[in-house]
């Protein structure tokens, strides 16, 4: 499944870089980009597990970049 | 200006005018001088040691703002209490400089795209009501007022009227509209209102398909951008490891640590990549406005690297290079006047249903009175024969015209021709072809111009129809009489024969050819306003039917390709610069601050000029 997120106050292009990298290493990612220009996340995950990695991502993304904000609709 | 940008600027007001102040009063003792520095340093700084302190605890030990810190309480720990004051005040403003370019630019970038609808207005029970247009069925009708946005993809039912596509496809000459026409959604409605059935649902919409396709465009990341992003990972690494030992390995043999540590102190503020990972994918993006707004939707950087390479274009022949509508083109009777073959011709073709008929009738273009018409017969693959006003008319190729034994002749125009002879009698044959594009000789010339060494015209059309189109528009080589599997075979062999350094771009209507555009290095669909098979394998897609635009595509690639280039090298030459000027003690820690934020705001600022597209 591939989704696409947006992301609140991503104010540091680096530290975009930085989050792509970290959550292509959560387990049951495929792929997962994030454009610093567009402000947008987009995770491609196993199905039955999406939730859990995208709440894993958000923790990763707190992580990095404490202001910054994955919006889940 | 956000209000975040807002309190950071009153900070550095404050923050610039306190350092001022102090400095004029110079404290006399160094405990003094150390206290009320502190003052402005704080104010200045403490979001980034809060947020230096909290990353440090997740681990994050490369981080901007905890290099800054280290930078700037070393600075201070060696008694530069002003310098570090000043550094801390410079950094934060170039920052914000950053961050309102990066706003700046965010929004005339999206301002470029700014075609999405934000409501559609739908009539209930004699009510005039918006409703988002999500919520809208296809079958629905929808009303659009002057100067509104189409928001939906559907067919005009009442009214008529001009409409701006300018936004779609960089067409500034308004079209107009008339009950029954097709409309698009993200157009403008611009003198008179209109009534639309909905075709499509919003998720369909042509508008929908161009916003998903340029949002998307952002995910495929082109080499430049994968390689900026990978020597990030290891250039903050490297200058603090370098800092560290500039800090310790000298002093050894030297001495002066102080002094040393100063230097190694620079070092630190230099290390954030940022001015690189910003400016490349910024540049391309820009690029992909730009080329948007020329109605060339391009769906991603890596897309844009490859047509700066293209060294071959190859071109599918009908609906491309030419209109892909069969017109009469040629009128030669023979005893008998040119309104008058073309009335017996389409008189004589009215029943049938080809294609060519239909041409016919159109170039006759008048009301056919089916009572002049008597028998009436198809002969397949012939023609046809009718009676007409009581005259025997036989009207149809070479074959026909033998077998009814009536002498015919050749015409020198390229094109299908259909013979008519009356009563036994020939009266002159027609000639119908499909007519080339006003543009498509220029645009081989644009093309040509612009550096590409071989044009090729593949076709399913016959030799001599597609060799005369061939050179006539002055393509280098013309393949015809090819079934759709036989151009992907075609497309390869031209693959292997042109050098690896060069990109092959195939250009074609997409109808049909989805596996050539989809094996070509770059897959240009043209005209494909709402075909989804052309969107779909096509990575650019070009909203007109205009040829010309491939060479402005390629224009606007290289363009932005020497724009990345030049942050690249801009970027890291000034770094360098600075890195090794440090090194030696020849660069104060303002300098470095100026080779991380002030870069960045630069290559901002030229990236930004990928926007930008001349004609």
């Amino acid at each position: 499944m591939k989704k696409t997120f947006k992301l609140d106050e991503l104010d540091c292009a680096n530290c975009g870089a930085k989050m792509e990298n970290a959550i292509k290493k959560i387990d049951g990612v495929n792929d997962c980009t994030v454009s610093f220009v567009t402000q947008k996340l987009t995770l491609d995950a196993d199905d039955e597990r999406f939730d859990a990695v995208l709440k894993e991502a958000v923790k990763v993304c707190r992580k990095i970049e404490p202001d910054c904000e994955i919006v889940i609709k | 200006m956000k209000r975040k940008q807002k309190k950071i600027l009153a900070r550095i007001i404050i923050s610039a005018v306190l350092l001022i102040v102090v400095k004029i009063f110079e404290p006399e003792t160094w405990w003094l001088a150390a206290l009320l520095y502190a003052v402005p340093y704080l104010i200045i700084g403490y979001d980034v040691l809060r947020k230096a302190a909290i990353n440090i605890r997740n681990g994050q030990v490369f981080d901007e703002n905890f290099l800054m810190v280290i930078a700037t309480i070393g600075a201070y720990a060696t008694g530069e209490f002003t310098e570090a004051a000043a550094v801390m005040l410079f950094y934060q403003t170039g920052e914000l400089f950053q961050s309102v370019a990066v706003g700046k630019s965010r929004k005339s970038i999206s301002a470029l795209m700014d075609i999405r609808p934000d409501y559609a207005n739908i009539e209930r029970e004699g009510v005039l009501e918006q409703v988002d247009p999500e919520e809208v069925a296809v079958g629905d009708e929808i009303v659009i007022k002057v100067g509104e946005k189409i928001p939906l993809d559907g067919i005009v039912i009442e009214g008529e009227s001009f409409v701006d596509t300018s936004a779609l496809t960089g067409e500034s000459l308004p079209r107009s509209v008339h009950p029954d026409e097709d409309v698009i959604s993200g157009c403008i409605n611009q003198t008179g209102l209109i009534k639309v059935r909905v075709t499509k649902p919003f998720g369909e919409s042509t508008v929908s398909k161009i916003l998903d396709l340029v949002e998307n465009s952002a995910s495929k990341k082109a080499r430049a951008e994968s390689f900026i992003t990978r020597f990030a990972r290891y250039y903050t690494p490297a200058v603090v490891f370098a800092a560290l030992a500039l800090a310790v390995i000298p002093p050894i043999f030297a001495g002066g640590w102080l002094n040393w540590l100063h230097r190694a102190l620079i070092f630190l503020v230099i290390s954030c990549p940022c001015a690189l990972v910003i400016s490349v994918p910024l540049s391309f993006f820009a690029g992909i406005g730009g080329a948007g707004k020329q109605g060339i939707l391009v769906k991603g950087g890596c897309y844009l690297e490859v047509l700066s390479r293209s060294g071959t274009v190859v071109f599918d022949k009908t609906g491309t290079l030419t209109k892909g509508v069969f017109n009469v083109t040629v009128i030669h009777p023979e005893r008998i006047g040119e309104a008058r073959l073309i009335e017996l011709a389409a008189y004589a073709e009215s029943y049938s249903t080809h294609p060519i008929a239909k041409s016919i009738i159109d170039a006759y273009n008048a009301d056919i009175d089916r009572r002049r018409i008597g028998a009436c017969e198809e002969l397949s693959g012939r023609g046809v024969r009718a009676v007409i006003d009581g005259l025997d008319v036989c009207a149809g190729n070479d074959k026909l015209m033998d077998e009814i034994g009536v002498k015919w002749h050749p015409c020198h125009h390229v094109g299908t021709t259909v013979h008519v002879a009356v009563d036994g009698v020939y009266a002159g044959h027609l000639v119908i072809s499909d007519e080339v594009k006003e543009t498509s000789a220029e645009a081989i010339k644009a093309l040509k111009a612009n550096g590409v060494g071989k044009t090729v015209m593949l076709t399913g059309d016959s030799k001599e129809v597609g060799e005369d189109v061939a050179k006539r528009l002055g393509i280098d080589e013309a393949y015809t009489q090819l079934l759709p599997a036989d151009k992907v075979e075609r497309v390869e062999a031209l693959i292997s024969q042109k050098s690896e350094k060069q990109a092959l771009v195939f250009v074609g209507d997409g109808i049909n050819d989805a596996p050539v555009l989809s094996r070509a290095d770059i897959g240009i669909a043209m005209g494909a306003m709402g075909s989804d098979a052309a969107i779909e394998a096509a990575d650019i897609v070009l909203m007109d039917d205009d040829p010309l635009k491939i060479a402005k595509a390629i224009r606007i690639s290289r363009r932005t390709i020497r724009i990345v280039y030049e942050n690249i090298i801009f970027a890291l030459g000034v770094k360098l610069l600075v890195l090794i000027l440090g090194a030696l003690g020849l660069a104060s820690m303002w300098a470095a601050v100026f080779a991380d934020v002030g870069v960045s705001v630069i290559a901002i600022l030229n990236a930004m000029r990928a926007l930008r597209v001349k004609d």
